[in-house]
């Protein structure tokens, strides 16, 4: 496939794994901001290619693995108000609220569709205009930029059957609260591809600045997580930490600037977001201006708005902040499959338990068998 | 008093159209069609026994009956549901994967098939044209796999009882070799083969849906393969090994990830595939890159998996080659013993990973 096994070529990789293994032998801990990057080293087994020295530590950018438990009771409250069709990715469908998720919902008898984009939920607005469309809006700066853009495209075209339940969150405060994490200890930092497309790399300076650590914007594809490592063992041996760009062919340093007009045309910071296993942290999270309340379902419905402690047996705090490991939690692989999950970094493909399970845990088997003799 | 009826033109004209070959001349199906009256025997002779014609069904019974055919040594008996969406695919339609996929559950067991049922649950309002449209394709399909459709059903049920048309599809077939196949014979050493590339069907339906607004030429593999798994058997049989084929399976929902998976559990073992032996069509690779799919977990409907001892391997890929669906035929993997129960994966990039089964729904991902 042209302009995807140019990125895949298992030569090139194990040339770049020699180049990393050669300029430092220090342990590292390097974390892997964003989800997409998750699911990719797991796909194609990038760790076994990294010297033992260096751990992946897969941070809190999935976005369907921050949703707290509260927001999602909340989503099925409003799935099941009369005349609603309520529209969602496919990934928050299978996501444990306090009893039950919205597949649950649907199974119930709630009009829950998936949708690729919010585009489609307005389409369905306007091929359903006797019922209300509800499109739960979800993600960093990576799918905000285009619910802004259907907001938009709906005050336009005048639909008053369609809001959308925002969950927006940004990366810079989740970033900033992960640094200020008295537990955290990392060397340096993947930076998230996609997101940066839109908000650019000048954001991140305040990582090196600040917190002495590099940051480089990486690529999806294994041979521009590897660079990415690369470029940050690179900066650590020579001393130095900065924001550095691998994903280059396509984000620029100043970002999306039509993508940015459009967010801050739309929406503006909450005070507070809640994230799942991370807490409330200050301006993470974004709502609708009040000058697009009629497209907020938050104001159009009564929303629970409750907020429901995590799981206790689920250690997904630690595990988003990379503290735990996910197959040191307590319920993993046991109560907590991706059949039957607790929590929900084990939803997601983007989830680091659930990538564990579905990819990773070849390497923990093996070591079980061998410390046990098992041969 | 009968005389009067005998000799009455009136009568007489009226027993001669009772008794004419009957026609629909509706242009949809009503409630009536399944209604087990006229309108029904309007629809069984006038559109089912035109397509399905063969002596077992048109004795009309409410079963057909039939001799064992001498030489078998077993049974095989399966029966499947086909409620695809949409109803017509590029590559197929439910009429024809009605046909292929119980005469695939059937050959995979190292059986003849012989003889199917069908039974069509429709919904009221359902298109005459179309449902012929069903038949003619299930007609061909049968044809082309050399079974007959000798007894079915019937039911219709009121508009939004059911979407469209469901069709469920039962078959007999007889073993007539020593073969053993079994999901838990899969032994330490055997290869894994594929018949072709994966991933055809579900994508193609995926697409076909017109939810995602993408234009592809992928095709649904949509086949029958009794004959591919004749040759299979008769090749293992020329090598006197014909115990040495232990597993045979189709990949269908779930894909070939879940299959492995299946496979290894039922017989202990650990399969390690290498992605990049595994076939995947370009334009499939290209829709699940976008959609965010796996092709080893979409669904094929004419694609098969076998497990055989490595020693009759490259004779037995041979031969599968030489049949129309199995042109693609290639080696993806083999069987080992540790750690039992797992399939790994060894990437197109080097690394390694598990590829376990599919949880839910193969969902796409969000970013």
């Amino acid at each position: 496939m042209k302009f995807i096994d140019e990125y895949r070529q298992s030569d090139l990789a194990l040339k770049l794994a020699e180049k990393i293994a050669t300029i430092s032998d220090k342990p590292l801990k390097l974390m892997e901001v964003c989800g997409g990057h998750t699911h990719a080293i797991f796909k194609y087994g990038i760790e076994d290619l990294l010297p033992p020295n260096i751990e992946m530590i897969h941070g809190p950018g999935c976005p369907v693995c921050v949703i707290p438990l509260g927001r999602t009771d909340d989503c099925i409250s409003l799935a099941l108000e009369p005349n609603v069709i309520f529209t969602t990715f496919g990934d928050m469908m299978r996501v444990p609220g306090s009893h039950t998720n919205l597949l649950d919902a649907k199974a119930k008898g709630a009009d829950v569709r998936m949708v690729y984009s919010p585009l489609d939920a307005l389409k369905i607005a306007k091929q359903n205009p006797t019922r209300h469309v509800i499109f739960l809006a979800l993600g960093f700066e990576t799918t905000s930029p285009s619910t802004a853009m259907t907001i938009l495209q709906a005050e336009k075209d005048n639909i008053e059957n369609f809001s959308v339940f925002c969950n927006h969150i940004m990366i810079v405060p989740s970033l900033k609260a992960m640094l200020d994490s008295p537990d955290l200890q990392l060397d340096g930092f993947v930076g998230p591809g996609h997101v940066s497309t839109v908000i650019g790399t000048r954001c991140y300076e305040f990582v090196p600045r600040e917190y002495g650590k590099p940051l480089v914007v990486a690529g999806f594809e294994p041979l521009d997580i590897l660079q990415a490592v690369y470029m940050i063992v690179k900066q650590i041996s020579e001393g130095r930490a900065e924001v550095e760009n691998q994903y280059g062919r396509v984000v620029s340093p100043d970002g999306n600037c039509k993508a940015l007009e459009v967010l801050s045309e739309v929406f503006e910071p909450r005070d507070y977001f809640e994230w799942r296993g991370l807490g409330s942290i200050a301006h993470s999270g974004m709502k609708l201006k009040p000058k697009y309340a009629q497209f907020d379902a938050e104001l159009k419905f009564d929303v629970p708005g409750l907020k429901v402690a995590d799981p206790k047996a689920c250690q997904c705090g630690e595990i988003l902040k990379g503290v735990k490991k996910p197959w040191e939690c307590k319920v993993f692989g046991t109560a907590c499959t991706p059949e039957t999950p607790i929590g929900s970094c084990m939803v997601s493909s983007e989830g680091a338990c659930a990538a564990y399970y579905n990819f990773g845990r070849l390497s923990k088997i093996a070591q079980r068998s061998a410390n046990s003799g098992v041969r | 008093m009968t005389d009067i009826f005998v000799t009455n033109p009136l009568f007489e004209r009226v027993e001669r159209a009772r008794r004419r070959t009957r026609k629909i001349r509706e242009t949809h199906i009503t409630l009536a069609h399944g209604s087990g009256g006229r309108a029904m025997h309007d629809l069984v002779e006038g559109l089912f026994l035109e397509y399905f014609k063969n002596p077992l069904l048109e004795k009309l019974e409410d079963q057909a009956v039939f001799e064992i055919p001498a030489g078998a040594k077993k049974l095989a008996f399966t029966t499947d549901s086909y409620v695809v969406d949409p109803i017509f695919f590029p590559g197929g339609d439910i009429g024809a994967l009605s046909v292929h996929g119980t005469v695939n559950d059937l050959a995979v067991s190292g059986a003849r098939p012989l003889y199917l049922s069908a039974g069509f649950i429709i919904e009221e309002g359902f298109p005459i044209e179309d449902l012929r449209r069903i038949c003619a394709s299930m007609q061909k399909a049968a044809e082309e796999a050399n079974v007959q459709i000798v007894t079915g059903d019937t039911k219709v049920v009121q508009k939004g009882g059911a979407d469209k048309i469901f069709i469920n599809t039962a078959g007999i077939g007889v073993i007539e070799t020593d073969a053993e196949i079994s999901a838990s014979r899969a032994a330490v050493g055997d290869k894994v083969i594929v018949s072709g590339t994966i991933g055809d069907h579900g994508t193609t339906i995926l697409i076909a849906r017109g939810e995602l607004d993408l234009e592809t030429d992928i095709e649904s593999d949509s086949a029958s393969l009794n004959s591919l798994v004749a040759e299979m058997l008769d090749e293992a049989e020329k090598l006197g090994a014909i115990n040495q084929i232990h597993v045979l399976r189709d990949p269908t929902r779930g894909g070939v990830a879940t299959l492995l998976n299946e496979i290894a559990m039922s017989s202990d073992v650990c399969i390690e595939i290498r992605e990049n032996l595994i076939p995947v069509r370009e334009e499939v690779k290209g829709a699940c890159e976008i959609l965010g799919l796996d092709p080893l977990y979409v669904a094929n409907e004419g694609k098969l998996i076998a497990v055989v001892s490595a020693e009759i391997a490259d004779q037995i890929i041979a031969r599968i080659r030489e049949n129309p669906n199995g042109r693609g035929a290639c080696i993806i993997g083999e069987v080992k013993a540790e750690p039992q129960g797992i399939v790994s994966m060894t990437t197109g990039f080097g690394g390694t990973r598990i590829v376990d089964m599919l949880a839910g729904e193969q969902l796409p991902r969000i970013c």
